[in-house]
């Protein structure tokens, strides 16, 4: 495999696993002239805040960012489908001149006026970041008018990273928090936090503890409804998922509301059954709860145990590459890729942190590869260099995974199947399964053939 | 039911767009630029755009898309983005190593003012464009036009930078497709092979958006205009455009630039549209007719007299970019349907409004058009009178199922099917393959509707 060259100010960005001391830069804008897996605040924000199915979504920015995040993933709801359609104030040329501030508010209030959400949320994109209206003050005003929650969430893409947007949507919806009654919440509840909904993993997650005895007050944000976050400080403990999204909700809550808040992951069997039991043994005065939690892990794992076991006959051996937005989730993936019996040979995430890749160093063998905000180019390379037969990403990764004739499985937007709790795992290794021994690849020209080429 | 909130009284809307038929300048420009053989399309501003565009695109095309980034923080959008585009160019260079930077601009960098033209002049200056290397732009605000002006922007912007006169001139024929799908573009060059044509297509996104699996992965796949092909498009014979908000504006470029005479057309979407295609490249090359092409022709004319009974009078609602709108319909009315609901999310303009209305003007029913409206106004117009048979992009699928209509795939995103990038709907074997669809759409639903004693083997 020939070198493919490595911007300098990259090179600390990039880690192989074995005789060199450990130091990754992370957590950096990504260069200039860099082909960045990455996206903006508005993006975070959006992912973030969207599957609020009773809420108005509102983008005031010109119509591209609404058209890109139109329906971006499948968040699912049980109910109303509100954050389904794609409102905005496609702001023109003539908007950018003399502000957008009028057309916002007769936007908002036709938009209320007609669907009388819950609560309605204002994106701010760029532009409007740049030519300075006052979304907030437009929010004050309509909420006064219209007596529902309007907020603002401050997203101007260049503020920063994806990250910055979590940051900005869990800002908006503390906002909402604190303005329900709390008096009959079960003792034994929780929030779930930083859960999407994605194929419907929300309600998994929810019907595991709701067997086990304890009651979830709101799950932020899939499937979610504006009075449920209203009413979600009244809840004994937030159980946030994911590095990354609403940790800062869960900061803000502890501090205001003295609620606890422990990180938690559904994927994989491991990962689950220590999510289910931590939270368990939150509720230590309730001892039934243990109880129920340990005969749930029993007859959910032993359920799904038979089917795993012929799962990893079939691709035990195999080696996996991971390029993920967060990095919990990749510790959660190299722990399901590794019961199955394959080999986790290249990790990397957008937006992990110092801890972050500390905790993926002490998880990975020896010559694994570790990126932080890496490109396509450098993700071929490395996949191609370490024979990888599975690559796990999202959107853009997809195509690379079979241009380079390997198994995909897509981690993030484009998942119609949920993949997490106990049946996810068992839908994630089908998938791995399927993608990994499809006869396809043996009409692939060899991966070999083609890493004594050079590229680009 | 997704749209249930969807109503069917219409109220004027004066602020708000709800479900946009249409997206921004920069994806437009950047599917453009990967027309250019090993090209590295640059989004100047924020990482957000360019990462929706590439994610967009991948999604339609089941490709890996490049584009580099700015990458802009707020510094750089207080105090412009020269220091990162300069960055930008000289990283590009020396990482990917591409043949041409192909540079649009976004809101932000175009509402702070940065001088793209300038910016690169002095990148040039500084040493760090290589030599025989090239940075070209075009200005693709979001908050102006489409996502089919930005493509008529860049491709443009390939005219205005490297276009020459001097030679001598040549009996080639430069042909600029429009913004269609791959193989649209290699239908059309597999045509004017037929013909004995030599021909120079921009953009070409044929080979480079709908490759093969190679085993590898490439950054500049192998298709794609070169650079130096550009350069002789100043001496052709002629240039044939098709699609005139798209391709409107690079042919008189052309023409002002380096007087190359051009004859810009509708896209070649059904048999009318393909013969004045076909007759355009006889007459501005001096060649005959490929016998190929006029047995397809007869191929088209038969199948259409095989099923002509199926389409009479059947009223289609359409939304879509301005110039399949307009070929669209002019094919359907040809076929004896009714195109009764016209939508195009594009601001088009108002002769572009008038030609579509000329279209559908022995339509014995009333039509609806917008020309600038969204596909919530679409929906509404259906609900109050329905449709039998709908056509559009991927977003249509909604009200296809909410309504309960048999459904066409056309135009751009399709996200949730394959195959559009591979098979043309243009020419008369696109043609043919476009009225396939449209009548399996509609025998299959004659055939779910069909009672036990109506349901027939021979339709």
């Amino acid at each position: 495999m020939a070198s493919i060259p490595i911007l300098k100010e990259r090179e600390k960005q990039i880690h192989r696993k074995g005789a060199q001391p450990f130091s990754l830069t992370c957590g950096q804008h990504s260069l200039a002239g860099v082909v960045s897996q990455r996206a903006c605040v508005f993006c975070g924000s959006r992912v973030v805040l969207y599957p609020i199915a009773d809420a108005l979504h509102l983008i005031h920015g010109p119509v591209g960012c609404a058209a890109y995040t139109w329906d971006i993933r499948g968040a699912l709801s049980s109910g109303p489908e509100l954050h389904r359609l794609s409102f905005t104030t496609d702001l023109r040329e003539k908007d950018v001149i003399f502000g957008g501030e009028k057309k916002l508010q007769r936007a908002l209030t036709e938009l209320i006026d007609a669907y009388q959400p819950r609560a309605a949320f204002v994106y701010s994109t760029c532009i409007v970041g740049i030519i300075g209206d006052d979304v907030a003050a437009v929010c004050r005003q309509v909420a006064r008018e219209k007596g529902i929650p309007v907020l603002p969430v401050h997203s101007e893409g260049f503020k920063g990273t994806k990250k910055d947007g979590y940051k900005a949507a869990c800002e908006a919806l503390f906002q909402l928090v604190g303005q329900g009654q709390v008096d009959r919440i079960d003792p034994c509840s929780i929030n779930i936090l930083g859960e999407f909904n994605i194929g419907g993993e929300a309600w998994i997650i929810k019907s595991y503890y709701e067997k086990m005895g304890v009651a979830v007050v709101a799950t932020m944000t899939g499937d979610g409804r504006v009075d449920a976050i209203r009413r979600s400080h009244g809840a004994a403990l937030n159980v946030v998922q994911c590095s990354g999204a609403m940790t800062t909700l869960a900061e803000m809550m502890q501090e205001r509301y003295g609620i606890p808040y422990i990180r938690a992951s559904y994927f994989g069997l491991e990962d689950t059954s220590k999510a289910l039991y931590d939270v368990a043994a939150h509720f230590a005065g309730n001892p039934e709860i243990m109880t129920r939690t340990q005969s749930l892990v029993r007859e959910e794992i032993s359920a799904i145990t038979p089917e795993l076991q012929q799962i990893k006959a079939a691709v035990s051996g195999k080696r996996a590459a991971i390029y993920v937005g967060g990095a919990f989730k990749a510790f959660s993936l190299i722990k399901a890729l590794r019961y199955l019996g394959m080999d986790v040979v290249l990790v990397g995430s957008q937006t992990g942190n110092d801890a972050d890749y500390q905790t993926l160093r002490e998880m990975c063998d020896d010559g694994t590869i570790i990126l932080d905000d890496a490109n396509p180019l450098e993700l071929s390379k490395y996949i191609i260099e370490k024979g990888a037969d599975l690559f796990i990403g999202g959107v853009k990764e997809r195509p690379i995974a079979y241009k380079m004739g390997i198994g995909f499985c897509d981690h993030n937007h484009e998942r119609k199947i949920p993949l997490a709790g106990y049946e996810g795992m068992l839908h994630f290794a089908r998938e791995v399964y399927r993608s990994v021994t499809s006869p396809v690849w043996r009409f692939a020209p060899t991966r070999a053939a083609a890493a004594k080429e050079v590229s680009p | 039911m997704l749209l249930r909130h969807t109503t069917s009284e219409i109220k004027e809307r004066t602020a708000l767009t709800v479900n946009p038929a249409k997206t921004c300048q920069p994806i437009g420009a950047m599917y453009a630029a990967l027309g250019i053989h090993g090209c590295m399309p640059h989004s100047h501003g924020s990482q957000g755009c360019y990462a929706y565009h590439r994610s967009a695109l991948t999604r339609h095309y089941k490709e890996p898309v490049i584009a580099a980034t700015s990458a802009f923080t707020e510094g750089a959008s207080v105090f412009g983005g020269q220091a990162n585009l300069l960055q930008a160019i000289d990283n590009i260079f020396n990482v990917y190593n591409p043949e041409v930077i192909a540079v649009h601009t976004t809101c932000l960098s175009e509402t702070i003012g940065d001088d793209i033209p300038q910016i690169v002049n002095k990148a040039v200056a500084e040493g760090k464009v290589p030599a025989g290397k090239h940075v070209i732009h075009a200005n693709t605000p979001s908050y102006v036009g489409s996502h089919v002006t930005g493509f008529a922007g860049m491709t443009k912007a390939m005219v205005d930078y490297f276009a020459e006169t001097g030679g001598p001139r040549s009996k080639t024929i430069n042909l600029i497709p429009g913004f269609v799908e791959p193989s649209d573009m290699a239908e059309m060059r597999r045509m004017t092979a037929e013909m004995g044509l030599e021909t120079i297509i921009f953009p070409d996104t044929s080979g480079v958006l709908n490759g093969p699996m190679t085993g590898k992965y490439r950054m500049y796949p192998p298709g794609g205009v070169t650079v130096e092909a550009l350069r002789r498009t100043g001496c052709s014979q002629g240039t044939v455009a098709l699609g005139r908000l798209a391709s409107g504006d690079a042919a008189r470029a052309l023409d002002v630039k380096c007087k190359v005479p051009c004859q810009i057309l509708d896209l070649p979407i059904g048999l009318a549209a393909t013969d004045r295609f076909v007759d355009t490249l006889h007459r501005m090359a001096g060649v005959g007719v490929a016998d190929s092409l006029t047995f397809e022709r007869g191929q088209m004319v038969d199948i259409i007299a095989d099923m002509h009974q199926y389409f009479y009078g059947k009223r289609v609602g359409l939304v879509g970019d301005p110039d399949q709108l307009l070929a669209l319909t002019q094919f359907l009315v040809s076929l004896d349907m009714a195109p009764v609901y016209l939508v195009t999310g594009s601001p088009a303009g108002k002769k572009y409004e008038k030609r579509l209305r000329a279209a559908v003007e022995g339509v014995p029913q009333e039509v609806k058009i917008k020309v600038g409206g969204d596909m919530y106004l679409f929906h509404q117009w259906i609900k109050q009178a329905p449709v039998d048979l709908v056509i559009g992009n991927s977003y249509v699928k909604y009200i296809a199922r909410d309504e309960d209509i048999p459904y066409v795939r056309h135009g751009f995103p399709i996200l949730d099917r394959v195959g559009h990038s591979y098979f043309p709907t243009v020419g008369y074997r696109g043609g043919m393959r476009l009225l396939e669809k449209i009548l399996d759409a509609l025998l299959d639903r004659k055939d779910r509707d069909a009672t036990d004693i109506g349901f027939e083997l021979v339709m």
